[in-house]
């Protein structure tokens, strides 16, 4: 499935080679694995999965989003459809569909201090629930489904989005890495306001 | 229609102070931006009883009986094609007691049932039928009983207009010169085939829509609103796109442009030089070195002319008072209180390219709604938020105002100034009062 990537581009937060037509069917094939039904996971999975997304949720709570940046992989993508269920990215447009050249921007971005959007920046909480894991048969990549409830204070405002996460995550050396998050918000089509905070 | 439209005109007429005293040559009211009842009157009479409006492109009607289901001003409305494929826009109001017939967005339906006591209507708006008609007498006329329809339902090239005004002039006169622009942006698109095909961003902001209008003609506050945007790109090098209004933009070769009845379009395409100079200057969109290589690849000597159409048109053209052309995007403005607005971000797909061309242009078309709208829209509130001072009474619209050598007449008649000037404020308030008071029709 994988093309070979040129070496000039192998950073992938610089470049993006790898974003090609096989890319786009394989997010297919990940994204519809993601809302099949699943057997039983034993409690050592899902106690394992389970951390890893309090482990995440955390550092994105926090605002540590350097270090929220160092869980993906160098092929991720951190998606979040505007079409519920994920659409048809190749014809549509996502809220985001970062490559990790676009998520290192987008925490770039962040932290320019210059983004009026987020002066004050967003603080949040989420809360994360219904987690199942399986696991990819053809990849071996771990599958991870959850629901989850992000508050939002900013500006004087409180806000709240409910939604699901599938995450696909890939083992390395030091753990888990992050190859898909598809963030499925609940209206992801209907009016938001500002919706900059970070999934 | 008429009832409503007296009374809010005579009511408002009656406690406020004329709004030619509101709207003067250098500034205008906050009280524009702040009062219900000025919104109200706007929702009437700018939103499609006096003026035409923007509704929906064609391509979301793509076969006989499609329908769209839109807002125009705050009324509901459903813009149909009947089965021979004509336009019509009746409201989406069951004419027994009220009702929206049809609660989906888009689809296909010859006839709609309300779902609260079933009257059945054709999709142009008659009524076919009530359930138990026994129940009326002898001299109800169903020919009294069909939806309420607006007067006129127009395309141009595609963009469909209303209007309540049987006397509006010809959408073509009413959009005037802004056709030639309009035109420019559709035969980008090969055999001017484009395509409204994606859910859109449908972006909220605590603010009045004029907030929305201003911005889109104003080239004057990219170097200070944009500033994340600007220092992102930087993160990987030089890149054109939108630096070019940090640099003294009024000694550049941009140019904004009046249109005419409050339409104005600023001309960004001067700053680039020859093809693939919009595809060069973008800021980088996932899968683009692929891309680039392939379409190389594949199409030699066209490749460039092929790159450039996925990367936006270098126009932003501002249609009073609900279109706004930005990018590759049809942005459409719908107010939803005095304080409150919808911009809906409609990224476009074009036909004759191959696909790997439109994937790049939706990937293209992510970036600005994330890294930029988001920092106007968060002004555009704190404006909101700042005109709520009521000794503190002008927005000012003053910028090139009485500046020798600033606007200049076209052999067109078209007036014409350098890109910071706020001329486009002052260009549709003019068509805003003219609308807005008693006998001005447009
Ligand atoms: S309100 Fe529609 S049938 Fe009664
Ligand atoms: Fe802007």
């Amino acid at each position: 499935m994988s093309t070979e990537i040129p070496s000039r581009f192998a950073d992938t937060s610089s470049w993006s080679y790898h974003i090609g037509n096989d890319y786009y069917r394989e997010l297919s094939r990940q994204s519809e694995l993601l809302r099949e039904d699943w057997p039983e996971s034993t409690t050592d999975e899902l106690s394992r999965a389970t951390s890893f997304l309090a482990g995440e949720a955390r550092l994105v709570d926090e605002g540590r989003f350097n270090d929220w940046l160092e869980l993906f992989t160098d092929d991720c993508l951190y998606w979040v459809p505007v079409t519920p269920g994920g659409g048809e990215p190749t014809v549509e447009v996502s809220h985001a569909f970062d490559d990790r050249r676009r998520l290192t921007d987008r925490v770039y971005w962040l932290r320019t201090g210059l983004a009026f959007c987020q002066i004050p920046a967003s603080r949040t909480r989420r809360v994360i629930g219904n987690v199942e894991t399986t696991v990819d048969p053809s990849t071996g990549d771990r599958l991870v489904r959850s629901n989850f409830v992000v508050h939002e204070f900013r500006a004087g405002v409180t806000k709240i989005y409910p939604g699901w996460y599938g995450h696909v995550l890939r083992s390395s050396s030091d753990g888990w890495r992050i190859r898909l998050k598809q963030v499925n918000l609940l209206d992801s089509d209907q009016l938001h306001e500002n919706l900059t905070l970070v999934f | 229609m008429t009832l409503q439209h007296d009374a809010v005109a005579g009511r408002s007429a009656a406690i406020r102070p004329d709004l030619r005293a509101l709207v003067r040559d250098d500034r205008v009211h906050r009280t524009l931006y702040t009062d219900p009842e000025i919104f109200a009157e706007e929702m009437v009479k700018i939103f499609g009883g006096r003026s035409w409006v923007y509704l929906a492109h064609e391509s979301q009607l793509p076969e006989p009986n499609s329908f769209l289901s839109v807002r125009m001003g705050l009324r509901p409305v459903i813009v149909t094609r009947d089965r021979a494929g004509a336009l019509h826009t009746v409201f989406n109001r069951c004419s027994h007691r009220g009702a929206t017939l049809c609660r989906e967005q888009s689809g296909v339906a010859k006839s709609f049932q309300c779902p609260y006591h079933g009257w059945t209507f054709r999709n142009t708006g008659e009524l076919v039928g009530t359930p138990w008609p026994q129940g009326y007498g002898e001299d109800f006329d169903r020919g009294e009983f069909g939806l309420h329809k607006v007067a006129r339902t127009e395309s141009y090239r595609g963009f469909v207009f209303a209007t309540l005004n049987e006397s509006a002039p010809a959408l073509t006169d009413w959009l005037g010169p802004a056709t030639g622009w309009l035109d420019y942006w559709i035969d980008r698109a090969p055999g001017g085939e484009v395509l409204v095909r994606s859910g859109a961003h449908r972006m909220g902001y605590r603010g009045n829509w004029k907030l929305a209008y201003d911005n889109a003609g104003d080239g004057y506050h990219p170097a200070f609103s944009h500033r994340s945007l600007l220092e992102m790109a930087s993160r990987m090098g030089e890149s054109k796109d939108m630096a070019y209004f940090g640099r003294s933009p009024d000694e550049g070769p941009m140019r904004t442009y009046m249109l005419g009845n409050g339409h104005s379009v600023i001309d960004q395409r001067p700053n680039y030089e020859g093809p693939g100079s919009f595809w060069a200057n973008q800021r980088p969109q996932p899968g683009r070195e692929r891309v680039e290589e392939y379409i190389r690849a594949e199409y030699g000597a066209d490749a460039d002319r092929l790159l450039d159409l996925c990367v936006g048109s270098q126009i932003n053209l501002s249609i009073f008072p609900n279109l706004l052309i930005i990018g590759n995007q049809i942005q459409v403005v719908e107010p939803l209180a005095v304080d409150s607005t919808q911009l809906s971000w409609h990224a476009t797909s074009i036909g004759g390219v191959p696909p790997e061309i439109n994937t790049m242009r939706m990937r293209t078309q992510e970036d600005f709604p994330a890294f930029g709208e988001p920092d106007d829209q968060a002004n555009f509130e704190e404006v909101q938020r700042g005109l709520a001072a009521p000794e503190a009474e002008w927005v000012f619209a003053n910028r090139g105002l009485n500046v020798p050598g600033w606007q200049e007449v076209g052999p067109d008649g078209v007036v014409s100034s350098t890109a910071t000037d706020e001329l486009h404020m002052r260009h549709y308030y003019a068509t805003w009062l003219d609308l807005m008071t008693p006998g001005g029709v447009r």
